[in-house]
């Protein structure tokens, strides 16, 4: 019984989780502005990090959870570093 | 004590960190002992502007209506994504709200509050005139957000930060 | 998967329900985020995965972990701690940038600039590229 509940849930999660990413993806891809883009950049990365953490449920693995962390870090700088270059047109003043 | 251990609350939260990140044990205390403290002597080589609390039960009692006011907010627009904004009838507008805070603790967690409340945005704060410009997702009237923002979360953050 | 047979169904059914109150949230945001027709109005979307979309996930994973392991493993508390540290700082960079841009090109419906030195007064006179902008040390 339980073991269908949490292969339903599961099943559930990854899917949404994925299609959520690939609509990040989509602003990513075709986001009018600059801005646009970076914000489908950082959700991407929130999203990818939070399929990581369910896929590391799935599997039972922790290596997931190392892997999600460092995403998590990397979508950060990358989104900072991104949005200081469009503040001032450069990263390093 | 002081030279030794000069932030001991981020020490403190150093090895707790360190601790979740591996399993307990007394090796692992130690170790996270010997590197929060090396972390804290590094930090106060940069020596940060010192944060004073008065009262902590104030942020305890802001930590729960935050709370509180982030699941309700996260309904409101799950709703409102669902609906395509009343079907049309959603409108967002900016704000502007003079501030009285000043110092930039507690601003900042004045900005992790806005902004992890869906629904507000923290766009812009001039430090000069201290005018915070907000954008609200789901505008209906402009004094309520003035009076959410100034009685709810700034009055307590006053409360607590001297 | 040899946990799955075990679990009683008091940890299952919670679990499941923080899973799937997750990931439906994070897939609203990022639907607004496709959906929605201003940048501003945009901005507030991602906030609905990184705040109760994160602690859905999270909290069913601490959950299932702690059962299994049958100890409190509670180091997704470093991951939502991290997520609500971070959104707000990109997402105000983030607004600011947008608000940088728009204020140079003098897009219509936005504040005007309270009195800065960075920010060039007129909209209309300034070049378009954000990178002659004036104001760079």
């Amino acid at each position: 019984m339980s073991a269908m509940i949490m292969t339903f849930a599961l099943s559930y999660a990854q899917i949404a989780l994925a299609l959520a990413a690939c609509l990040a993806g989509w602003r990513l891809l075709y986001g009018p502005r600059a801005q646009d883009r970076v914000l489908g950049m950082d959700t991407f990365y929130v999203t990818a990090m939070l399929l990581f953490v369910v896929t590391g449920i799935r599997v039972g693995s922790p290596f997931f959870f190392e892997a999600a962390m460092v995403i998590g870090v990397l979508g950060f700088v990358a989104t900072v570093s991104l949005a200081k270059f469009l503040i001032r047109g450069e990263v390093i003043e | 004590m002081t030279r030794l251990f000069p932030h001991p609350l981020l020490s403190l939260a150093l090895v707790a960190v360190w601790l979740l990140l591996n399993s307990f044990s007394l090796g692992h205390l130690i170790l996270g002992t010997v590197v929060a403290t090396l972390a804290a002597r590094a930090f106060a080589a940069v020596e940060p502007e010192r944060v004073k609390l008065r009262r902590p039960m104030a942020l305890v009692k802001l930590f729960f209506i935050v709370g509180a006011d982030i699941i309700r907010s996260n309904i409101a627009v799950a709703v409102l994504i669902l609906t395509r904004g009343r079907h049309g009838l959603r409108h967002s507008a900016f704000v502007e709200i003079p501030l009285r805070l000043r110092h930039p603790a507690p601003l900042s967690l004045l900005a992790m509050i806005v902004t992890a409340t869906p629904g507000t945005a923290w766009v812009d704060y001039d430090e000069e005139t201290g005018i915070l410009l907000l954008h609200v997702f789901d505008m209906v009237d402009t004094a309520d957000w003035k009076t959410l923002i100034r009685d709810r979360y700034e009055e307590l953050l006053l409360e607590s930060f001297p | 998967m040899s946990w799955m047979e075990t679990l009683p169904a008091w940890v299952a059914i919670p679990v499941a329900l923080f899973l799937m109150l997750g990931a439906t949230l994070t897939l609203l945001g990022t639907v607004g985020l496709v959906q929605l027709k201003s940048f501003y109005d945009r901005l507030h979307a991602p906030t609905l995965g990184t705040s109760w979309g994160a602690a859905g996930i999270l909290l069913a994973s601490m959950l299932l972990v702690s059962w299994t392991e049958g100890r409190a493993v509670l180091h997704e508390l470093v991951i939502g701690i991290f997520l609500m540290i971070t959104t707000p700082v990109t997402l105000m960079f983030l607004g600011r940038a947008a608000l940088h841009r728009d204020r140079i090109e003098g897009t219509p419906g936005i504040p005007g600039a309270v009195e800065r030195s960075d920010i060039p007064a007129p909209p209309g006179d300034a070049l378009a590229d954000p990178a002659d902008a004036p104001g760079e040390s």
